[in-house]
């Protein structure tokens, strides 16, 4: 590769560490990695590598540090922010061959993972001893375990039993520098700072997870999926506020309106409720008799605030032909628009109608259709704004509204992401929530992680921040004594 | 050794920046509870009691969150949200504890079993760095993902790498009812093989707890809560698990969830298939052992140190650690406290970051940091 001697040079390390397949170097090859779920981003990498151990991954990243060069991780590339976005020039680490789980102990309810594992075969895995592993993104049949700890992944049961971050217990971690250490452990409570608590969450940009310890959740003796249908979103709505004020917590409550349910029906023929301006799927779980009575409750609950049909899945067929009109919601919004952008906002979730409403009006006044799906128990809106590249401006009309959602989060005191990261997308709101001293100070972390910002740079931070230098010193005394602050003693 | 009582975010902005120019360390204090915790710090010029940082912000009950100051009590944010029947799973082991101290700490309850602990419940923070100036992460929404998770980092951070003036949490309901299940155990095996029966059951413990002297009997209790015809099925299911000795009762057991007494009190963790081990070696050296059966978690107390090592080893054996949590100094001058710690270089360059000349509470934490 000429102009690049670094690259060159761990090109030449990973051949003496990784098997030929392992090591791409071929254009054509290469142009298959350009892009993660967010496809309008391409960067064709320098190299890819997909090394089978850690240790080969390891060696790659020192590599890396020696010669100064940029590495950016991937799992399965399903991720919605292009956090796994290559660069131009830098390695590709490709976590696909190590997919081993390592070992599952259903006496600890813990199962140790390698990072390309599918999120589904840990589930799997874990089935036979009567445990699973609770998160559960929609692409849990394809995402990796470590694509899920990097960006903290959620999925619809997270209402209940919280995210990535709540079941990942341990990690092996190889730093920036290529040094193999490990954060947390089988065991809870690690003396220390939590890194382990840092580097979830922290998309790719503080070293690359090599193996996982996560948590298994004791499958719960009853399940009952209920498909409810509302005139409106705002009845909708109404019903979770009630069920959530009755000191219930679903084990999820997920929201499709109108549009979303027409798209769902064209993909799937999921045979949702004929007319309904909103439908929630309602899930409970747990023991026996109490989901009983749960599930009596919330049906009184969804009655009082104008359902107009519940449906209760009583057996597993169809429970999931209930979630598979929800979970195939972002592909299915193809059937009726040939392009669309997926957000993903959170709101307080009492702001629900609210926002809901400015949506409607942002759509009214643009002429931009926008189809809405969410985690409605937690406030994380996935709105899908649709357009058609093909026709003139409406791409451009569909990147402000869809801008102007993310606004709306905020001005709500919510999030501009709740489960698909910042990345390389949001990057540029990340100054719209957090202001400069916050952003700041994150980095310190990556400072002391990454001082030389070869991990995923550019993601994440609008801005790199110089990692020697100090911040913000405040010079001069200030008299405290006389203001009251401080009294000497 | 000054104090400095400021009474906002703003003012501790103002102290940490006044104690930054003259070059003063710094030990933040709640209401001192467990100010003996950890290694004594090598120097302490300034103490920042956030005691007039007392006020619970902001209760939003329908989106089950509350805002607090960090030297809010505990039991003050309880109060609060407790009026909307909601509660904090922060369970309080120390009376009198600050929020800010608790999350500095990272104490738990027994509840940690289902709950988790303060790592799942914090959800946005702002703290004050060494150098005086304010940031936040997080924010006032459960889900979110963007930028660094910091309110983790200073979780049990001892406050070594900034100063926890505010914390926003997730709460959950008030359950209907609370029923324990206790049962009478003769020592470790009994005691591991009735909490790994409860542990894999699907009957939902809240917590499955044990409590053994150093010797004689002692005791298994599980906590359920939630509806009332739920927990009471559970609670026979529960029972049954437990055997014939085992009774079901609507009154908090004696002893639950504070931690056992004893000059020396250290926190034992492991794999939950190491509970027998655990016991059995607490059993030989003489103390009491009292916690999270179901999490891993035991607390042990002791008249000294000497068992430390062979609690070490077999805690060790089962992916776990001891530390010693608060002990005379002259002990904790004589042993080492925190044990093996993994990651310690990475440990170091993070407070070199946010601490870069080491003046807050220097020397408390592991490694010396
Ligand atoms: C149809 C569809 C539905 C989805 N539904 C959900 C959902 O319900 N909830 C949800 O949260 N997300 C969802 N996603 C987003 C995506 O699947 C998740 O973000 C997932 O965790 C990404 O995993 P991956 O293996 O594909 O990671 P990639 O896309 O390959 O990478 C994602 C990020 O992780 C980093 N990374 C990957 N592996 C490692 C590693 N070993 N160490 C360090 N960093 C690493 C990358 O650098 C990148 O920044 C969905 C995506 C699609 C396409």
């Amino acid at each position: 590769m000429p102009g690049m001697p670094g690259v060159d040079a761990v090109t030449q390390r990973a051949r003496e560490l990784i098997p030929p397949e392992g090591v791409i170097t071929d254009v054509a090859r290469l142009r298959t990695y350009e892009c993660d779920g967010l496809s309008h981003y391409r960067v064709v990498p320098a190299l890819v590598v997909i090394p089978e151990d850690a240790a080969q991954l390891a060696g790659v990243v020192g590599a890396c540090a020696e010669h100064g060069v940029p590495f950016v991780a991937r799992g399965s590339g399903t991720g919605l922010s292009g956090g796994a976005l290559p660069h131009a020039e830098g390695v590709l680490v490709v976590t696909s061959k190590m997919r081993t789980i390592t070992a599952v102990r259903p006496d600890d309810q813990r199962a140790v993972v390698e990072p390309g594992v599918i999120n589904l075969d840990v589930t799997r895995a874990a089935t036979p001893h009567g445990y699973y592993y609770a998160p559960d993104p929609s692409s849990q049949q394809i995402c990796s375990i470590g694509g899920n700890v990097a960006e903290n992944s959620g999925g619809a049961h997270c209402l209940k039993y919280g995210f990535t971050t709540n079941h990942v217990l341990g990690a092996e971690f190889v730093s920036p520098q290529g040094d193999v250490v490990q954060l947390g452990g089988i065991a809870p409570d690690t003396p220390g700072y939590d890194l382990l608590g840092a580097v979830v969450g922290s998309e790719g940009t503080l070293g690359i997870v090599t193996s996982a310890t996560v948590r298994l959740v004791r499958l719960p003796e009853e399940v009952r999926t209920i498909l409810v249908g509302f005139a409106s979103t705002d009845q909708a709505g109404a019903a979770v506020s009630a069920i959530i004020a009755a000191g219930i917590v679903p084990a999820a409550i997920e929201m499709m309106d109108a549009l979303a349910i027409e798209a769902a029906e064209a993909a799937v023929h999921c045979n949702y409720p004929d007319g309904a301006g909103a439908v929630l799927v309602i899930e409970l779980d747990g023991a026996a008799v109490e989901v009983a009575a749960e599930y009596d409750e919330v049906e009184r609950l969804c009655n009082d605030n104008g359902a107009f049909e519940q449906r209760l899945a009583t057996d597993p067929a169809d429970r999931a032909l209930i979630w598979k009109g929800r979970k195939s919601a972002f592909a299915a919004v193809g059937r009726i628009s040939p392009d669309y952008i997926v957000q993903d906002g959170v709101i307080p979730r009492t702001a629900l109608p609210e926002v809901l409403k400015a949506i409607a009006e942002l759509s009214g006044t643009s002429g931009v259709r926008v189809a809405n799906v969410f985690h409605a128990g937690d406030g994380n809106l996935h709105p899908l704004v649709l357009f058609d590249e093909s026709k003139d401006g409406e791409a451009e009309a569909a990147e402000e509204v869809s801008g102007a959602i993310l606004d709306l989060c905020i001005e709500h005191g919510g999030s501009i992401t709740g489960e698909h990261g910042v990345g390389m997308d949001k990057a540029r709101y990340m100054p719209r929530m957090y202001d400069e001293a916050d952003l700041d100070t994150m980095q310190l972390v990556r400072c002391a992680f990454d001082p030389d910002g070869i991990s995923n740079p550019g993601k994440v931070f609008p801005t790199p921040r110089l990692c020697g230098e100090v911040p913000g010193r405040h010079k001069g005394a200030h008299p405290l004594q006389e203001a009251g602050l401080a009294e000497v003693f | 050794m000054e104090e400095a009582h400021p009474t906002s975010t703003a003012e501790v902005a103002e102290v940490l920046g006044d104690a930054t120019s003259r070059g003063l360390t710094v030990v933040a204090r709640g209401r001192g509870t467990k100010q003996g915790w950890g290694m004594p710090p090598t120097s302490a010029d300034l103490v920042v009691d956030l005691s007039g940082l007392a006020r619970v912000l902001d209760h939003q009950a329908g989106d089950l969150i509350v805002d607090t100051q960090a030297g809010a009590l505990l039991s003050d944010v309880q109060d609060v949200v407790g009026t909307e029947r909601q509660r904090l799973v922060l369970e309080e082991t120390v009376p009198g504890t600050t929020v800010g101290g608790a999350l500095a700490t990272n104490t738990s309850g027994p509840q940690r079993m289902f709950f988790g602990t303060a790592r799942d419940l914090l959800i946005g923070v702002t703290v004050v760095r060494a150098d005086g100036v304010v940031a936040k992460a997080g924010g006032r929404v459960v889900k979110n993902v963007a930028g660094y998770d910091l309110g983790k980092l200073v979780i049990g951070s001892y406050g070594t790498l900034a100063v926890i003036t505010e914390a926003v949490f997730r709460l959950h309901p008030l359950p209907d009812v609370e029923r324990w299940v206790v049962t009478p155990v003769d020592g470790p095996g009994r005691a591991h093989e009735l909490a790994q029966a409860v542990v894999h059951s699907q009957a939902v413990p809240w917590a499955v707890e044990v409590d053994l002297p150093a010797s004689g009997p002692g005791t298994l209790g599980v906590l359920l809560g939630g509806k009332a015809e739920g927990v009471a099925d559970r609670a026979e299911t529960v029972r049954r698990l437990l055997g014939d000795a085992a009774e079901v009762t609507d009154t908090t057991p004696p002893g639950w969830a504070a931690y056992p007494a004893g000059p020396v009190l250290l926190k034992l963790t492991f794999a939950l298939s190491g509970l027998r081990d655990v016991l059995t070696a607490a059993r030989e050296a003489g103390v009491h052992v009292r916690g999270s059966a179901g999490a891993g978690v035991v607390h042990a107390a002791a008249d000294d140190a000497g068992a430390l090592d062979a609690l070490r080893a077999v805690c060790a054996r089962h992916g776990g650690s001891v530390v010693v949590v608060d002990a005379p100094d002259d002990v904790k001058q004589a042993v080492d406290v925190w044990g093996p710690v993994p990651a310690l270089d990475l440990m170091r360059r993070v407070k070199d970051q946010f601490d870069p000349e080491h003046r807050l509470a220097p020397g408390r934490f592991v490694g010396g940091i």
